[in-house]
């Protein structure tokens, strides 16, 4: 017969299933609405990529004590979702931690309690990251936590997150003290677990003044706290910066693996320039140029599906901003607002597009409506940001493109660039130098 | 006119008059040809290539602007206008190799030049001169000026987080047994002097600080009295940095060429 709490389980969890692949293929759908880009060569650089920075955290350790804690949590958060396989199947069979009875009858119980003593551990580790990083974030005067683009919303989520973690791990220690005192009490359907070292020491002295009646009942809400918790998250992270724990994985394997200084060529312009200079060349000989697109990037549909991508595996840590020369001579350009902005455009954009047609224009862009000609200017193109982020986010590549448009399409650079420009055309170096005197140093020198 | 010393810039035109095929191109970048205080610079690398019997050729008056600053400001014409010049005069002279003491010329040559069909060895001036010394083609001198001085070193964006040379400049500083002192915030994590994408070409935008003071201030802070640098536009922040200190007196910028050339007097 099944029961209630079996049906419930399954419509509960085919419904979080529903609504997180929908959200998945529909951030794939915003991200896909970029331009191509090539970045699947080299696939062994790439997987190695992943797995230091993303699987490794490499990125992180430069600052030792934060990225200490975001291990334990990270590891806490992979680990711990183990026990969710005994959550499904506790939910799907209307048993009672399936696993650990299947190993009392085999007499490896002691398998179970290691692994739950391993659970329980971290989970008091992401307890305790999670409360460090809750007063870090709200009590300690960091810079990059309360900079102009981190209020409202962004400030608001990154307490969540914490905030739920800790909740979610409460209700584990919970779970785990009241099965405890029930089996102590030899209540009928609670298999021996073992010794449940942190939630005896933590938990249990609260629960147990109770009457196992009660017990009962508050290890099943913390069963159900915990595991529609976690359906709830993994759907939350798909609206949230949180979302950095699924996507930094594809984000550093398609990483950028060309020299950072290295500016992306446009095989579009090339043409057109080879037959101003009279250059024949023989692959397009006699053939007429290909369609230029729009020069640079304006809104976000400009932009590659990477830096899209980017965009999305963004978690607003800020280090970006922390290192920019810019940021912190108190000019407006903060690379993480760049990578925020994108987000948010692609956002709206997807949804208007998926209300209207793929070639809806709503009139607003990226450039102009989220960010200023002021931040794109700024840029220094020093590379600090892009070296900083924990998971290869290039805010650079988006600046770089917008300042195309600008220049390309708008013609509204500053008028020194403009001034610049025209030295090199007329004389050939950005100072107004006549050519003639280009060599006049080796004269020098032969008379010094 | 009659030299008044032996130091030669034969000219890749000359060289290829009479046949001959240096072991690499001096790319010396407009600030190297145009800038009063980095022509010094040039002429301070070119006696030590003379002195150490490199053979080498310039362009001379057929050099000209890489287009790094173009493309930064988002000019992909101007950019691609200059690069395929370069590359077509580059390539008729059948260029290999590539020396320069600029760090935006040696990214654009190196790392985007390729692209549009100009592929050629490209080094660093740091790079080139201590590859002289651990070859034994430059010899240096034990040097009182320079011993256990305290010299900083501030990383060019270009070489540094964009290609990675980190320890070459620093190799350089040490072999002149000079006392090499690090800046709070060095390699990666250095700060930029404030000039890189083309900023050298217009005002920064509206701040509360200029990033050359903030710099400069950082490296005052090592008590070093020389500071050296590996580019032309660090070079101009960094001594605009110090004159807006009132340190010019006693604190100098000086490229790695120079810290060379000085210890051996030339």
């Amino acid at each position: 017969m099944i029961s209630f709490q079996q049906i419930l389980f399954i419509v509960v969890a085919s419904a979080a299933a529903y609504f997180f692949l929908g959200r998945i293929m529909k951030i794939r759908k915003n991200i896909l609405l970029g331009r191509d880009e090539n970045r699947s060569d080299h696939p062994l650089k790439r997987w190695k990529s992943m797995l230091l920075v993303a699987f490794g955290q490499k990125k992180m350790f430069k600052k030792p004590i934060p990225a200490f804690l975001h291990l334990l949590v990270y590891i806490g958060f992979i680990v711990i979702n183990i026990e969710v396989i005994e959550f499904f199947l506790d939910g799907v069979t209307g048993k009672h931690r399936t696993i650990a009875g299947l190993l009392q009858k085999w007499d490896l119980t002691g398998i179970y309690t290691a692994t739950l003593n391993v659970f329980e551990f971290l989970a008091i580790g992401v307890i305790l990251s999670c409360v460090f990083f809750l007063i870090r974030r709200n009590v300690f005067k960091i810079k990059r936590f309360h900079n102009p683009e981190m209020t409202r919303w962004p400030k608001l989520d990154a307490n969540l997150i914490l905030i739920f973690e800790i909740i979610l791990m409460l209700a584990i220690l919970t779970m785990n003290a009241s099965d405890q005192i029930l089996q102590e009490r030899n209540v009928a359907g609670y298999p021996n677990t073992g010794l449940m070292i942190f939630s005896e020491i933590f938990a249990a002295p609260f629960y147990r003044p109770f009457d196992s009646s009660i017990l009962v009942i508050i290890e099943r809400i913390a069963w159900w706290f915990h595991i529609v918790g976690i359906f709830a998250f993994a759907i939350y992270v798909t609206y949230s910066k949180h979302l950095h724990t699924l996507l930094a994985f594809p984000n550093t394997y398609y990483a950028n693996l060309e020299p950072a200084g290295k500016i992306t060529n446009m095989p579009e312009v090339t043409q057109e320039v080879n037959m101003m200079l009279g250059i024949t060349n023989p692959e397009n000989d006699g053939q007429p140029p290909a369609e230029i697109k729009r020069l640079g990037a304006k809104d976000v549909r400009d932009l590659s599906w990477k830096n899209l991508l980017d965009a999305y595996t963004c978690t607003e840590c800020g280090r970006c901003t922390a290192e920019c020369p810019a940021n912190q001579t108190g000019q407006k350009l903060s690379p993480r607002k760049i990578m925020m902005d994108t987000r948010d455009r692609i956002e709206e954009l997807g949804d208007l597009i998926l209300k209207n047609d793929e070639d809806f224009d709503d009139g607003k862009s990226l450039l102009g409506d989220y960010i200023s000609k002021e931040e794109i200017f700024a840029c220094t193109s020093c590379n600090a940001c892009v070296e900083a982020c924990p998971v290869t986010i290039d805010p650079l590549s988006i600046i770089l493109q917008m300042r195309r448009f600008m220049t390309m399409e708008e013609s509204s650079a500053p008028s020194e660039w403009n001034a610049m420009f025209s030295n090199i055309e007329t004389s050939f170096s950005p100072w107004k130098f006549p050519p003639s005197d280009r060599f006049n140093w080796a004269e020098e020198l032969k008379n010094e | 006119m009659e030299n008044k010393n032996t130091y030669n810039v034969p000219t890749m035109a000359e060289l290829s008059q009479k046949g001959e095929d240096p072991e690499v191109l001096l790319w010396i970048g407009c600030a190297g040809s145009y800038d009063e205080r980095y022509k010094k610079v040039t002429k301070a690398f070119v006696k030590i290539l003379n002195i150490a019997n490199v053979s080498f050729g310039v362009l001379g008056p057929e050099e000209t602007c890489t287009g790094d600053p173009a493309r930064r400001a988002g000019n992909e014409f101007l950019f691609q206008m200059q690069a395929l010049a370069n590359i077509q005069v580059l390539n008729g002279y059948n260029i290999k190799k590539i020396v320069t003491a600029c760090p935006h010329c040696y990214n654009t040559i190196k790392n985007e030049y390729p692209d549009l069909g100009g592929s050629y060895e490209v080094v660093h001036h740091s790079e080139f001169l201590n590859q002289l010394i651990e070859d034994g083609r430059l010899a240096i001198n034990e040097n009182e000026l320079l011993k256990d001085q305290k010299i900083t070193y501030h990383d060019s964006c270009y070489l540094g987080r964009s290609n990675h040379i980190y320890n070459a400049p620093r190799q350089l500083i040490e072999s002149l047994q000079a006392d090499l002192v690090e800046m709070k915030r060095n390699k990666e994590n250095s700060l930029c002097c404030g000039a890189g994408g083309a900023q050298m070409f217009k005002e920064p935008e509206k701040g509360d600080k200029f990033i050359n003071i903030e710099r400069t201030e950082e490296a005052l802070q090592t008590d070093a009295k020389i500071i050296a640098s590996a580019c032309p536009f660090c070079m101009t922040m960094l001594s605009d940095g110090i004159k807006n200190k009132e340190r010019e007196d006693e604190v100098k910028v000086l490229d790695l060429a120079e810290l060379i050339a000085k210890s051996k007097n030339l």
